[in-house]
């Protein structure tokens, strides 16, 4: 025994690996996970990608508008993995009552998010490119069409989700699994301020205001804008980056909060019991 | 002992703890310690606070007051610099059902920041007996195995100081001796503390070297097993545990 072993350091590589490598184990025997990650993206895929072939025969409608529907479903599908990603990781730790494990072991809290946000970028990584490669195949819709653009529409959308997943999983942590239903519904009620498949101006003025506080809302007004007019609001693509650290600011800070209290109440303690 | 540590791996100092403002203690003023090599149990009714009191020992819990310190450090706001060295089991715990025996270890020897990995599952393994079951998902495994693979994965970081909670609650007698032997033989030759909680009496009374006896968040006897039973003039530690928890109850009355 080596009583002079140093403390895991902050920064170490392995448990987040460690933590990823669980995840992708669970998902590699699991029928039921891989259908979550491609079943759900593939019949959203079929239903309006059949939508865009019907309005592509409506001559009012301009072809650009109808294929950046296609765009929209994948993006949305992207910032609903994301979010569901790290809740839903949390779900497992919880239902397998395997969190105290995790809890007691020598990584903070911040670890269990970091290897979240690993497993997340895995499983968005796989369902967007299946997705993608269908949407190219069935619909000849090219989301590479949006050039570079498309890393940064991505990474904000990714930082987004993560930043709900990780405020929906404080509040699963607060209140127990009566708020599990949070971890696939939270993401919805940012929907119709997200301008997935419409512009803000349409939107009434108070849906249009809250909407001006939410990422997305902006990166779907650059997506079209890419595919419609071929350039890129900096300008908003940038607001949806400062809203995003603003969101994953307040997000780390109620998580850390919850633990915190969690530690004097205990709550935690009974979690999945 | 590394330095700035102190000689008791574990000293508790007037520890309180309640879960509501106005609420009973479940922990009330518990003072302790555990010193290298040995092993300590603690027992008590259900309710008298041990789980509180091991929460708060391995840093899930603060207590409302006094400290708990591990190798010298105060786990209420230190927890990560010892956590490599100490480790937990449960019964009340499990583990990913959908992974085999070895990914679990796996996995938890990569969270523990361990190196040599490969080497030490093997060795936490064979000393559970695990070996025919390594690739064998945790789902399909026994009650009695799963428990064993609980306590293999508290072995997986080689800890100095290992709570187990209850460890042979599920087992059936062969394999709750056979487990007591690996666990003595492990706090003989590496010198490791172990603490433990039991309703088993007899069990205790074999295996632990001092105990600590709880009742309504309170310590109510503490000693080595023949000292207790002598200074209580009991035969065996079943009949000094419902004679300590009667005195108690006729005393609040």
């Amino acid at each position: 025994m080596n009583s002079s072993r140093p403390p895991v350091p902050l920064l170490a590589w392995r448990p987040l690996v460690g933590i990823l490598f669980r995840q992708i184990v669970l998902y590699r025997r699991s029928v039921p996970r891989w259908m979550e990650i491609f079943y759900w993206p593939l019949l959203d895929l079929l239903v309006w990608g059949f939508l865009t072939l019907y309005l592509k025969k409506i001559p009012s409608f301009m072809p650009s508008a109808v294929t950046s529907l296609l765009g929209a479903l994948l993006l949305w599908d992207l910032l609903y993995r994301a979010q569901q990603g790290i809740s839903v990781m949390f779900l497992e730790e919880i239902w397998s009552k395997n969190l105290i494990h995790l809890l007691i072991a020598p990584i903070t809290p911040f670890h269990v998010v970091g290897g979240a946000v690993l497993s997340s970028i895995v499983k968005v990584l796989l369902s967007s490119s299946v997705a993608a490669f269908l949407a190219y195949l069935l619909f000849s819709f090219r989301i590479f069409s949006l050039g570079l653009h498309l890393f940064f529409f991505i990474l904000a959308l990714l930082m987004m989700g993560w930043a709900l997943g990780i405020l929906t999983t404080a509040v699963i942590l607060r209140y127990g699994q009566e708020a599990e239903v949070l971890a696939w519904g939270v993401i919805f009620l940012f929907q119709p301020f997200s301008a997935v498949f419409n512009p803000v101006s349409v939107l009434p003025q108070v849906a249009a205001d809250i909407s001006r506080a939410v990422p997305a809302s902006y990166v779907f007004e650059g997506m079209r804008s890419v595919l419609v007019q071929g350039r890129l609001p900096v300008g908003d693509l940038m607001m949806a980056f400062l809203l995003d650290i603003l969101y994953a600011t307040v997000a780390l800070f109620v998580y850390s909060r919850v633990i915190t209290r969690a530690r004097q109440k205990g709550f935690h303690l009974k979690l999945g019991s | 002992m590394a330095f700035g540590e102190t000689p008791e791996v574990l000293l508790a100092q007037e520890v309180r703890k309640r879960y509501t403002k106005d609420g009973p203690w479940a922990v009330d003023g518990i003072s302790l310690d555990l010193r290298r090599g040995e092993v300590v149990s603690i027992v008590g009714p259900n309710g008298a606070g041990k789980s509180t009191l091991i929460q708060m020992m391995l840093g899930l819990l603060v207590p409302d007051s006094g400290s708990i310190r591990i190798f010298g450090t105060d786990m209420a706001t230190g927890r990560r610099k010892v956590a490599h060295r100490i480790n937990y089991a449960s019964t009340d715990l499990s583990l990913p059902y959908s992974l085999t025996v070895r990914e679990n270890l796996m996995a938890y020897a990569l969270i523990y920041n361990m190196t040599n990995i490969r080497e030490r599952i093997e060795k936490v393994l064979v000393a559970l007996n695990l070996e025919p079951f390594r690739d064998v998902r945790v789902g399909r495994l026994s009650t009695g195995q799963v428990a064993r693979m609980g306590i293999a994965k508290a072995l997986i970081n080689d800890p100095e100081l290992l709570f187990l909670d209850e460890p042979t609650a599920t087992l059936d007698p062969e394999v709750s001796a056979q487990l007591r032997a690996t666990l003595q033989g492990m706090v003989r030759d590496r010198n490791m503390t172990l603490l433990y909680t039991s309703h088993n009496m007899r069990e205790v009374e074999r295996f632990s070297d001092r105990l600590y006896l709880m009742n309504r968040g309170r310590l109510v006897a503490e000693g080595t097993v023949p000292a207790l039973m002598t200074r209580f003039d009991t035969e065996d530690l079943e009949a000094l545990f419902l004679q300590m928890v009667q005195r108690e109850r006729e005393s609040d009355e």
